[in-house]
């Protein structure tokens, strides 16, 4: 019965800051399971705003969020929500594993189940050798993998990303977005990314979101249907650059004035 | 040799040279121009009066330094816990905060005779009196502490439906530890100095022999070579009551936190 429900459904939501700024117009986006969505669009059109709302983080001020029907989410092991977010956050005082351990610690998984998951989940970012270490002894790139690993950690239903490898140099971030790809595909999950690169969206994106912003909306919902499993091959292809092109210029219209 | 190290001799070595430089003029100067001792003594008769009496100086020492360690030992458990009451709520520390600085810019010498007149104890007056000259720095960086927290962490716990209880241990407690300890640092110098301001007001009555009482009748009897020694005793016990700090510092927050971390980047 999940299957057919939508992981995560916003109907109507909009958010209106205490101070009085508009983030986010009425938005309706349903993510089903399996999919790969990405949210794309300029900086301040109410991306961060649309994904914590989704996190279950932040109450829209009109509309609803809802998960698999339910007005929040369920807290179960088979419902986990995570989230990645821009920078790797994590606990500097804390070795890697118990960093990737904490949301199973804080949910009282038993001990031995989450330090496996812990290492499993650090074996699939490639960090197997690094569980000793402190966050400060990694490069940028192996801190954003262990945030990653720790949201893979908790098994999530529904992967929350938030530009996570916008501060990455673009080699890193290439490997990155691969190897999310492969955990995407090998775990069968349901994300939901955020990013301002066009290409990297049309890479990853099985349906890519367009936001604009003043105030933030969406503009257009873009299926991409590039083949699975995708190589970096594929950026070099007609398609993919027409997808390009097609998202650029949806992007382009939503800035040059008031739609 | 490598530059951490090279740093490290250089900390120690660049302060020590000034000393010796400082006390070889200093040492030439009351020779050359044959300063009486009772004026300013020179080193070598002060460091010999340190050794004549030790009996005296260690006793002293030991009365002020337990005065000063009993002070900051109930500012950092006064201080934190007042610190985790005003964590509660911005409300409580709103209404609270004007009064934990009042307490800061109230001069000790003006309230140290009251503390002393109204407990009986001179002991017990004398640590009060240091310990409110040292727990405003403990209150004031362990409340930014406990607040200064990362936002995405903060949003990581609600995410993973942590308790109050996981939140302050797990999450508000370590973040508030490297800002404790520079709480802590200032602390330790503000306990001693107060536990010093307070017996120069309780004056030649208190029963304590500490270290403020020694230079009160050295200056009486014109020893001032003693005067001197007190005074080296002093600031040597200020110095390795913050270098244990630090080194307990360092013990807490070697492995992670970058005030603490020694190599140079
Ligand atoms: N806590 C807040 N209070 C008030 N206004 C906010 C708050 N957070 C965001 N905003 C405003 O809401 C709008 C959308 O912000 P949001 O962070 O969602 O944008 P974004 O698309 O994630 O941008 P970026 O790509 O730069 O991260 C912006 O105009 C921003 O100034
Ligand atoms: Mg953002």
């Amino acid at each position: 019965m999940d299957a057919a429900r939508p992981v995560v459904a916003v109907s109507g939501a909009g958010k209106t800051y205490d101070n009085g700024t508009r983030a986010l117009a009425a938005v309706t986006l349903d993510v089903a399971r399996g999919e790969f969505v990405v949210l794309l669009g300029p900086s301040g059109c109410g991306k961060t705003t649309l994904l914590r709302m989704t996190a279950g983080l932040l109450p829209p001020t009109d509309g609803a969020v809802r998960w698999w029907g339910a007005p929040a989410p369920p807290d179960d092991d088979d419902h986990r929500l995570a989230m990645v977010f821009q920078s790797p956050t994590l606990m500097p005082w804390a070795r890697v594993q118990a960093n990737v351990r904490l949301p199973l610690d804080l949910a009282r998984v038993e001990r031995r189940t989450a330090d496996a998951r812990a290492a499993e989940a650090l074996a699939g970012v490639g960090l197997a050798q690094d569980q000793e270490r402190y966050p400060r002894e990694l490069s940028g790139g192996m801190q954003m993998r262990v945030s990653i690993a720790r949201a893979l950690a908790v098994r999530p239903a529904l992967l929350l990303m938030d530009e996570p490898f916008a501060a990455l140099d673009e080699f890193t971030r290439h490997r990155l977005d691969d190897d999310l790809l492969a955990l995407w595909q090998r775990q069968a999950l349901t994300v939901l990314f955020v990013t301002h690169g066009i290409q990297e969206a049309v890479y990853l994106a099985t349906r890519v979101i367009v936001m604009a912003a003043q105030p933030g909306r969406v503009i257009a919902d873009v299926p991409i249907d590039l083949p699975h499993p995708r190589a970096p091959a594929v950026r070099g292809t007609p398609a993919f650059a027409a997808h390009c092109a097609h998202l650029s210029s949806l992007v382009a219209a939503a800035s040059a004035g008031p739609a | 040799m490598n530059a951490p190290a090279h740093l490290g001799v250089l900390r120690l070595a660049a302060p020590l040279g000034v000393a010796v430089l400082l006390l070889a003029a200093w040492q030439a100067a009351v020779m050359l121009w044959e300063v009486p001792f009772y004026i300013v003594p020179a080193p070598t008769r002060i460091l010999a009066t340190l050794w004549d009496d030790r009996a005296l100086l260690a006793a002293s020492l030991g009365v002020t330094a337990s005065v000063a360690l009993a002070a900051l030992a109930l500012a950092v458990v006064a201080g934190v816990l007042t610190a985790f009451v005003f964590a509660q709520s911005r409300i409580i520390e709103a209404s609270l905060l004007p009064y934990a600085i009042l307490l800061q810019v109230t001069p000790i010498v003006a309230i140290a005779p009251l503390i002393i007149i109204w407990v009986k104890d001179t002991r017990t007056a004398l640590v009060l009196c240091a310990a409110v000259v040292a727990i405003f720095p403990i209150i004031s960086s362990t409340s930014l502490g406990l607040r200064s927290v990362d936002p995405g962490l903060a949003d990581l716990f609600r995410m993973s439906r942590a308790s109050r209880l996981q939140v302050l241990l797990r999450l508000r407690i370590p973040s508030a530890l490297p800002y404790f300890f520079a709480g802590l640092r200032v602390a330790s110098g503000l306990a001693l100095i107060g536990a010093v301001v307070a017996e120069f007001v309780a004056g030649t009555g208190g029963q304590g022999a500490g270290l403020a009482y020694q230079i009160l009748m050295a200056g009486i009897e014109l020893n001032i070579p003693r005067l001197f020694a007190a005074l080296v005793v002093i600031t040597s016990a200020g110095v390795a009551l913050y270098a244990a700090v630090g080194l307990l510092a360092r013990l807490a927050l070697g492995g992670w936190h970058d005030s603490e971390v020694t190599e140079v980047r």
